[in-house]
């Protein structure tokens, strides 16, 4: 186990402070045990575990730091890695941009451990993959899935008196299910810190109606869509435009946050007023650490209210040069929604398209925002408040920027893992319709 | 796929910092560290034995190890700013079993007798948990013991060896050339890596390899805050399988391009290139924006990697044509009964694929996969036509071949090794032709240099790609710089649209070091080749919006 409680991490972190000799220390101690298992062509590939506990020691003279890292705890060790950190810190050049650690911060209340996660076994593990499979193989589909499950904790201290810790838990589940003809794809992810809330079955069974419904796609022409897209495929853009809400980048003038002829779009309405998106650590669906990793408290705070830019991200240096505040980078992020259903939605829609996720999203142009990628696994042609048939999958280019100002209804939130497969974080995105949303060509990919 | 962390480095991110993440289990340590060797060939050996018969008393049937050391160094600086200089060490061991006919992995970073049992221990446990639900018995393709052999990349210059401070100099050098010609910002990074790999396995071979990687790499950002926008000039350096050595950036190895721009072969000119960075990036900004429509396109090597990559390397490889990466990376549309028919027309006669992990200079290039199969090159497309896959040992006998094509690699010693993408190249073309007469016989055409935007469906036939120097071509002539260019194809109908490629004194190779794939996903380092190649009406969009 390379879990630490709160005690015994603050033991080790007070001695690896006392055996400082420089100007100033800070040390971040993390653990980690995973484990996962991966299935393709309904059986199991691969599956296994690791743990891993480090400690990180950063010493500084001045402006110059130095990193020294370890894995062993005896008061020896401890001792070592700082008289290393210490020496490098001598050794390295200056770094005008280096900044001292922070003093103690005041902490929400962390909602991210769960037991029930935490007592996950392989067992566990072979269970879910089987409960995915077996009912895949009864109709004609093959499965192709991945569980992959996370115990943490992250501490930190520094002499100016900080003492940070955190737990989480979390565990990601995503299946890809193909009929044997090859004309069908359905898909599913499921991401919680509380493994309990998971059920493989149950979302599996999503997955093979979609194989089955998605088999022999027509072709429709590309071009200017109304669509709706599941939380997973509107949370994918969306958090791409809210990593990229760096204030540096916006005050030199390379972001789509940046303002023609100076200055950044902070305080502007840059999308539809009906779009509220904040973060909030101790939010109940999707916590996350009250801290992010130099120590910087997080809090509640809206980063979009009613399409107008509220907030952007300013590491300590850049806050430092521009007079205000630090903020940290968000730990969830939220879009607020509506009452409506997806079914709901689909009655409302004259003529439309469904669409359950996108692949392969890649930048195009820095400046606008401009994204391309396909639908992929499920997208149907919505007609009369019904959906009519499968289509065949399309590539986009689209701005998440103008995607939101297109906004015609938003509906019920679902919470989805922010990173894509198990990359850290979660967001709550609701149920989305935007009008003119930009399809430039069909891909025959099934 | 680490193709955020492959983003990031390669500035293609909006702003990109190019801040590389220490890769996971990697400690940060001093140079001192690494340049010890810390364990001899004779150490491993008697190790490895520890772990080989462990797994054969506890019932394996075939069992590898591989102990392994890992080092990355990232000197990364902004303008006149180091930012980072970084030294990470990876040093464990994975021990990989078949018991009850499945696969069973264990890691452990104690490289000791103890450690190294116990991973078998976990090993031995996992294949027999996971044999319950085992439908397809592992089947290996029969190997050679080789005994006890050696292989190093046949380098010049350990750039582990080469001082930080000329390093530093190097960047910082360059960073001022590209704000002296006017760049607003400047991001550079020189980026080593180094796998110390020791493979052993049961069948008595015990292969001692020593490789070596080195990409220098910059963004240079041109912005122009009156019209609001920015553009970012990225290297026309490639990461290559060569020691420090590729820094010389010898007059040989510089090539006079179309559109005045100069490009590299076996070395690179960093500062030089940055200066042209700049000047670049300018035009970039000024450029005249794309008429959307069918073009003829005219692609540069340091371009074509990627094309390559995305929709040859990637829909080649047989665990995708299988199914085993249906929830990841995707499966592919070069299906089994394609290249049974051995009529499947891929691409146009003239285009020829090879996949290779021997080529000098590459980032594919080592004397013994990791599984410990000795590398070759074999034919992908041969004359436009699908003849094979890339296949690994357990994946051959369903081609009904006989032995593995030596593609399997893992990224550490903490994962389990899978088959990976070779060196996947296009031959050039067998007759004498230059860029420049290429360009000639174009009446309306775009000139692009250097990879950009990317982005292919998970069957790959739908692609579209970006780029970083577009230029127009009028009546067989440059007619100056166009921005806002993506082109879109079907990947069979473009190698089919394929009309000719320069002659092999074009020829190029570059790569990426963070190939993405598996779950949890692993990087793999490759390199492909091209000389400039010619396209035949091709669908060109244009990516200019306003926000």
């Amino acid at each position: 186990m390379a879990i630490l409680s709160k005690e015994e991490a603050k033991r080790i972190l007070e001695k690896v402070i006392s055996f400082s000799k420089a100007d100033g220390i800070e040390a971040n101690l993390n653990g980690a045990d995973n484990g996962n298992i991966r299935y393709a062509r309904n059986s199991v590939s691969t599956s296994g575990e690791d743990s891993n506990i480090s400690l990180a020691v950063q010493s500084y003279f001045g402006k110059k730091s130095g990193s020294a890292t370890i894995n062993e705890f005896d008061d020896a060790s401890l001792e070592k890695v700082v008289r290393r950190a210490e020496e490098l810190a001598r050794l390295a050049p200056e770094n005008p941009e280096f900044m001292e650690p922070l003093p103690q911060q005041t902490y929400g209340e962390s909602k991210t451990w769960s037991e029930s996660t935490a007592k996950i076994t392989p067992d566990y593990r072979a269970q879910a993959a089987a409960d995915s499979i077996n009912p895949a193989s009864k109709k004609d589909i093959t499965a192709a899935g991945y569980l992959e499950d996370s115990r943490n904790f992250a501490a930190m201290m520094n002499s100016k008196g900080l003492y940070a810790y955190n737990q989480s838990t979390g565990v990601d589940f995503t299946v890809t299910m193909r009929s044997n003809d090859g004309t069908g794809s359905g898909w599913v992810a499921r991401n919680f810190n509380d493994v309990s809330k998971l059920n493989t079955s149950e979302a599996s069974a999503i997955a093979i109606d979609k194989a089955l419904m998605s088999r022999n796609a027509k072709a429709i022409e590309p071009g200017k869509y109304t669509v709706i897209l599941e939380p997973s495929a509107a949370g994918d853009l969306i958090n791409l435009m809210l990593s990229n809400m760096n204030a540096r980048q916006a005050d030199e003038g390379r972001s789509y946050l940046s303002k023609k002829g100076g200055g950044t779009k902070l305080g502007e309405k840059i999308v539809d007023e009906r779009i509220n998106i904040y973060t909030d650590p101790s939010h109940e669906e999707v916590p996350a650490s009250p801290w992010m990793g130099n120590g910087l408290a997080r809090k509640k705070m809206d980063l979009i209210k009613g399409g107008v830019v509220k907030n952007l991200i300013y590491d300590r240096y850049w806050a430092s040069q521009k007079n205000v505040e630090a903020v940290p980078f968000p730990g969830n992020r939220i879009i607020e929604g509506g009452t409506a259903s997806l079914e709901d939605m689909i009655k409302d829609t004259k003529k439309g398209i469904l669409v359950t996720r996108f692949w392969y999203i890649r930048p195009v142009d820095p400046q606008t925002l401009l994204y391309t990628g396909l639908t992929r696994d499920g997208t149907f042609y919505i007609e009369n408040g019904k959906i009519k048939h499968p289509i065949k999958n399309f590539r986009f280019n689209e701005s998440p920027v103008i995607m939101l100002n297109n906004l015609e209804q938003l509906g019920k939130q679902m919470r989805v893992s922010t990173g894509g497969f198990g990359g850290g974080g979660s967001s709550l995105i609701p149920y989305m319709k935007i009008r003119d949303f930009t399809f430039t060509s069909l891909s025959d990919a099934v | 796929m680490k193709r955020r962390d492959f983003i990031q480095l390669a500035g293609l991110g909006a702003g990109a910092m190019m801040m590389p993440a220490i890769p996971s289990f990697s400690n940060p340590v001093e140079i001192e560290r690494i340049l010890d060797p810390i364990m001899d060939v004779t150490q491993k050996k008697q190790l490895a034995d520890i772990a080989l018969n462990t797994a054969k008393s506890l019932g394996a049937t075939y069992a590898d190890v591989r102990i392994g050391r890992y080092l990355n160094q990232f000197v990364t600086t902004r303008e006149k700013k180091v930012q980072n200089i970084l030294n990470t060490e990876s040093f464990g061991v994975g021990v990989r079993v078949i018991a009850n006919g499945t696969w069973g992995f264990g890691a452990s970073n104690q490289v000791t007798p103890e450690g190294i049992k116990k991973a078998t221990q976990s090993a031995i446990a996992i294949a027999k948990a996971n044999s319950k639900f085992q439908k397809e018995p592992v089947k290996l393709a029969p190997n050679p013991s080789y005994g006890e052999v050696s292989w190093k990349t046949p380098i010049k210059k350990n750039g582990f060896e080469v001082s930080i401070k000329d390093k530093v100099d190097l960047l910082l050098n360059a960073n001022s050339k590209a704000m002296e010609k006017g760049a607003s910002f400047v991001n550079s990074i020189m980026f080593l890596v180094n796998e110390q790999k020791y493979f052993a396995n049961t069948e008595g071979s015990y292969i001692d390899q020593d490789i070596h990687r080195t990409w220098p790499n910059f963004s240079v950002t041109m912005v122009d805050r009156q019209s609001g926008q920015f553009k970012n000039r990225s290297a026309f350096s490639a990461p290559v399988g060569m020691g420090y050595e590729y820094l010389d950036g010898r007059p040989e190895d510089k090539i006079q391009g179309p559109g005045g721009i100069i490009l590299y072969n076996n070395s690179y000119d960093i500062v030089e290139d940055a200066t042209m960075a700049a000047e670049q990036a300018k035009q970039m900004i000024a450029a005249k924006s794309v008429e959307p429509g069918k073009y003829d396109l005219v692609l540069e090597p340091s371009h074509m990697w990627l094309t390559i990559h995305e929709s040859v390397g990637h829909p080649t490889e047989l665990d995708r044509v299988l199914g085993y990466e249906a929830n990841y990376a995707g499966t592919s549309f070069l299906t089994l009964d394609k290249w049974e028919s051995k009529n499947f027309q891929f691409g146009n006669k003239v285009v020829n694929f090879v996949a290779d992990k021997t080529q000098p200079g590459s980032l594919g290039a080592v004397g013994y996969d990791d599984e410990g199969v000795k590398c070759k090159s074999w034919d992908l497309i041969k004359d436009g036509v699908l003849v094979n896959y890339q296949a690994i040992r357990d994946q051959v006998s369903i081609l009904k071949q006989k032995e593995s094509h030596g593609c399997c690699y893992s990224q550490s010693w903490s994962d389990v090794q899978f088959q990976r993408m070779a060196n996947v190249s296009l031959q050039p073309g067998k007759t004498q032709l230059t860029p420049e007469q290429m360009i000639s016989g174009v009446d309306k055409g775009i000139y692009i240099v250097k990879d950009g935007s990317f982005s292919i469906d998970q069957q790959r036939y739908n692609f579209q790609f970006g780029g970083v120097l577009f230029f127009e071509i009028k009546n067989g002539k440059i007619a100056g710089m166009l921005k806002d260019v993506a082109y879109q194809a079907n990947t069979q109908e473009f190698w089919n649209s394929c009309v000719a490629i320069c002659d092999e004194r074009d020829y190029r190779l570059n790569g990426a070091f963070n190939d993405g794939k598996g779950q949890p996903s692993q990087s793999n380092a490759v390199s492909h080749g091209s000389a400039t190649t010619r396209f035949n009406g091709i669908n060109v969009i244009n990516t200019g919006r306003t926000i």
